[in-house]
Parts: structure tokens; sequence; C-alpha cells
């Protein structure tokens, strides 16, 4: 399954492995960003809901 | 215009900080060099083009933070703004005076530096040229930096991460121009290129710097 | 059919993103993994290159898009000092630290690249230089946006910042090219017939940049939708604050 890499076996490895590893960094920071603020998000929305509603 | 032209020029070098600050901070350079590099007069003399021309540019740096930063706590740029000067004038007029105390002093002196360094005797007049040439774009640029980070508590350090980048078209040529000199080549093409970005910092930036104080300023 | 200029509408964009988003992530998922697959485990070591060639699937892509994505921020400023369109300036924003990302994988895959090709890891060659002037116009750019505490203010100023940055980040490049004649070979990828890659390489190659070109897309969507949600909350709590 795993090809020959010859001589340069550490550099490809090493290109791969960090190259994805700052993707996946990247995706986790811009997803966990996208949670948060929706959640912040939800509970001031109902918070407001609520203050409306007790102001009736 | 030139009456503030001469109130700038007069702060400066009243407030004693601006002017002397600068070029102490170039002379420093210039001695921390040869000892953190070594006394070789071949190394010192391959490097003196590159670390004047840093020097110039950190010296230029270090009082960008108050071109407009002061005018802005006490209320005089508000004043300005709305005087009849249009706004894009009053930046070159604050570029031109922190030009007039430092990038102008910077570069009389860098000829004694020089010698410090140990710089080729071809490259003495190419030194003081480019200099003379290159220092406006770096008061300009600086300026247009200076706007974006006016109404910050902490710009000084954000100041120096964005105006960095742009010094590097002028830093490239400058240096090039001198080394090239240093070697006994013709330097006309870095200087002439060099011009150029300073004739189009010139007459471009204003707009962008002013710009940025309008928006700083609503 | 509908003017573009509706999507800068905040809520359109949200509805429009909200299938786009996920659309254009599992395509992008789909595609850089088979090209990398392809790319990694099935092509040929190339005659010169030996197996190092295998970078470049992740080397031209990521270079490709570290360039776009400061190149779209360029027309998003402009959208939004012109027509003051919000997401657009947000937009810009968002892509700022996807690039500063893509600049950096393809400095360092260029660095692990020339390693055995060049015989160092680093050069002061005009192609990296430039690539390090870009990183450090990145990190200029996302300092001021997070310096400045209202939105429009920040907005206004880092559009401007983007503007001046072009022109001086063209510049640099013609200075750096000045400077030093540099070992990087020229365009990998060509119009220009006469090719200069096998089809071998090539397929895998354009898989790998069309996905990048998508991973792009979907991680601005994703970034432009939290930065339109930030807003939101931040407009609700001033407007709380003003009745309390």
């Amino acid at each position: 399954m795993m090809p020959d890499l010859g001589t340069y076996a550490t550099e490809i490895l090493l290109a791969y492995a960090v190259s994805l590893g700052l993707l996946a960094a990247l995706i986790l920071w811009v997803w966990a960003r996208s949670r948060r603020v929706t959640r912040d998000m939800d509970l001031l929305e109902a918070r407001l809901k609520r203050g409306a509603n007790a102001q009736d | 215009m030139i009456a503030l032209l001469i109130r700038d020029l007069r702060l400066a070098v009243r407030a004693g900080g601006g002017f002397g600050l600068g070029l102490g901070f170039f002379l420093i350079l210039a001695v921390l060099v040869p000892l953190g590099v070594g006394p070789d007069p071949a190394t010192l003399g391959v490097i003196a083009p590159g670390i004047l021309w840093i020097g110039a540019l950190l010296a230029c740096l270090l009082s960008l933070d108050r071109l407009f930063a002061l005018d802005h706590e006490d209320g005089s740029l508000d004043l300005l703004a709305t005087s009849p000067i249009p706004l894009e004038g009053v930046v070159a007029v604050k570029a031109a005076a922190h030009w007039a105390t430092t990038g102008l002093p910077l570069a009389l002196a860098a000829p004694v530096l020089g010698i410090l360094l140990n710089l080729p005797g071809s490259g003495y007049t190419v030194l003081v040229a480019s200099l003379l040439l290159g220092t406006p774009a770096l008061s300009m640029i600086g300026a247009f930096g200076a706007a974006l980070t006016v109404g910050l508590k902490r710009g000084g350090l954000l100041l120096s991460l964005l105006v960095l980048p742009l010094y590097v078209p002028t830093l490239v040529f400058g240096a090039q121009a001198v080394a090239r000199a240093a070697q006994g080549l013709d330097a006309a093409t870095p200087l002439l290129l060099m011009a150029g970005i300073t004739a189009g910092s010139i007459a471009l930036l204003p707009f962008a710097a002013a710009f940025a104080l309008r928006i700083n300023l609503r | 059919m509908a003017s573009l200029w509706e999507y800068a509408n905040p809520v359109k964009f949200m509805k429009l993103s909200g299938w786009l988003l996920p659309l254009s992530a599992l395509l992008a998922a789909v595609l850089i993994v088979t090209g990398l697959i392809w790319g990694f485990f099935l092509t040929t070591e190339d005659f010169r290159q030996g197996s190092t060639v295998k970078i470049i699937f992740l080397h031209v892509p990521s270079a490709l898009m570290a360039i776009n994505a400061w190149a779209m921020m360029l027309v998003a400023s402009l959208v939004w000092l012109i027509r003051r369109h919000h997401v657009s300036a947000l937009a810009a924003k968002a892509a700022a630290p996807v690039g500063a990302v893509m600049t950096l994988i393809a400095l360092f895959t260029g660095a692990v690249w020339g390693q055995p090709m060049w015989g160092t890891w680093w050069a002061w060659d005009p192609r990296l230089t430039s690539f390090l002037i870009l990183f450090l116009f990145y990190l200029g750019y996302m300092a001021l946006w997070s310096a400045i505490d209202d939105p429009d203010t920040a907005a206004d100023l880092t559009a401007v910042l983007c503007l001046v940055g072009s022109v001086f980040a063209v510049l640099s490049r013609y200075a750096a090219l000045f400077w030093n004649q540099g070992l990087h070979q020229g365009a990998s990828l060509s119009v220009a017939p006469g090719t200069r890659m096998d089809m071998t390489y090539k397929l895998p190659l354009y898989l790998c940049m069309t996905g990048f070109g998508l991973l792009f897309l979907a991680l601005v969507l994703a970034g432009t939708r939290t930065e339109i949600r930030a807003r939101r909350a931040r407009a609700l709590l001033t407007r709380e604050r003003a009745h309390a």
C-alpha cells in the first residue's frame, strides 16, 4: 500500500503531515468559532425573548 | 500650510523627543553592529549599505507614532480637520515635517556612520543621494500607517507591523543602490526605481492617509 | 435573474450560504482527498526530482490560494468602500486567516521541497521572499482588524490597508526580482503551448487545485456567517443596554 518514497521519505511525509495539520487546525478553528458565536447568539435571543415577554 | 509646517518643526525640535532620538538610535545601531558581527573590515564593508538603510528605516519608525497621536489627544487634529486646509494637505505637511526632522538629518549623518562601518569610498555619494530620495517615501508611508492607528491606545507595535512590510521596496532599492555603488557598479537603475516609489507615495498616499484620518475622527 | 448585489443583503446571504456551504465543503473534501490520495499513492517518480514531486499537490494549490485569497480580499474591500455592503467587509475579514494559513503551507512545503532539491531549507529567492512578505501583510491586516473596536471603523481602515498593501505587495514582488534572480523554477502550469508537466501529475494536481479553491470558498462562507452572527449579537446587546 505504502509507495516507496526513496531517499526523501522524511521530507515528503513531513510536508504532508504539517500541511494537513495546518489545514485541520484552520478548519477546527473556523468551526469552533462558528459554534461558539452561534451558541452565544441563541442564548442572547432566548434571553431577549424572555425579557420581551416579561414586559407584556 | 506653511504656518503648520513651521509649528510642527518647532514642536519636534522643542519637545526634545523626535529630533535627537532618531539620530541617537542610528548612531547606536552603527556602533552595535560591528560589536555583534566582529571588527573584520571586509565583512563590515559588505554589510554596511544594508545596515545603514535598516538603521534609517528603524529610526524613522521610532518617531512615527507621535506624528498624529499628540495632536489627536489634545484635539488639535479635529481643528485641523475642520480648517480650510484640505486634510490631504495636512497629512503631506506633517509627513514633510517628519522627514525634515528625521530623514534629512539621517541622510546627512549617514556618511559619518559609513566610515564607522568601513563603507567603500565609492559608495558615499550614492548613500546620501539614496537616503535623500528614499526617506521621503519612508515618512509618507509612515504617515499613512500612523493615520490608520491614530485612535488606538497602544498603536506603536501595531504601527511597526503595518508599516515595515510597506517599507520593503524602498529598502531593497535603496540598499541595492548603495551596495552597487560600493562595488563600483552603476547605481542609476535602483536609484531611479526608488525615486519612482517615492514620487508615487507622495502623490497617492496623502489621500489614503487623509481618508483613514477622517474615518478615525468621525 | 436576480442581481448579484441581492446577496449583499445579510438575510439573503445567510440563506444562500446555508446550502452553498455544506455543498462546497463536501465537494472540497471529496476533491482534496481524491487528489491527494491519487497524488501520494498513484503517481510515479519524476526522473529528476524523484519522489519529492509528490509535494507539488500541496505546494501549488496552497500557493495559488494564498494569492487568490488576497485578490479576493482586495475585491471585497473595494466593494465595501464603494457600495458599503457589510457582507463584503466581513467576507474580507473571514478570508484573511485562510489566506495566511495557505501562505504558511506554501512556505513550509516549499522549504521542505527545497531541502533535497536545492540543498537548503530556505533560500532568499524572490518567490520565497515575496511569499514571506505576503505572510507579513496578512499578519498586519488581521492585527488591524482585531485592534479596532468599532466594526465599521475597522472595516474601513482594513479596506484602505488592503488597497495600499496590494500596491506595495506587487512592488515588493518586483523589488525582490530585482534583488536576487533566484533558484525557483518557473511556473509549473502554463497556458502557453509546450506543456511542462505530464498528465500523470496534472490530473491529480487539477483536482487538488479545485479542491483547495472550494475549501477556501467553504471556509470563507463559514467565517462570514460567523461574523454576521457576531455582528448581530453585538447589535442586539447594544440595543438591550440602551433599553435598560
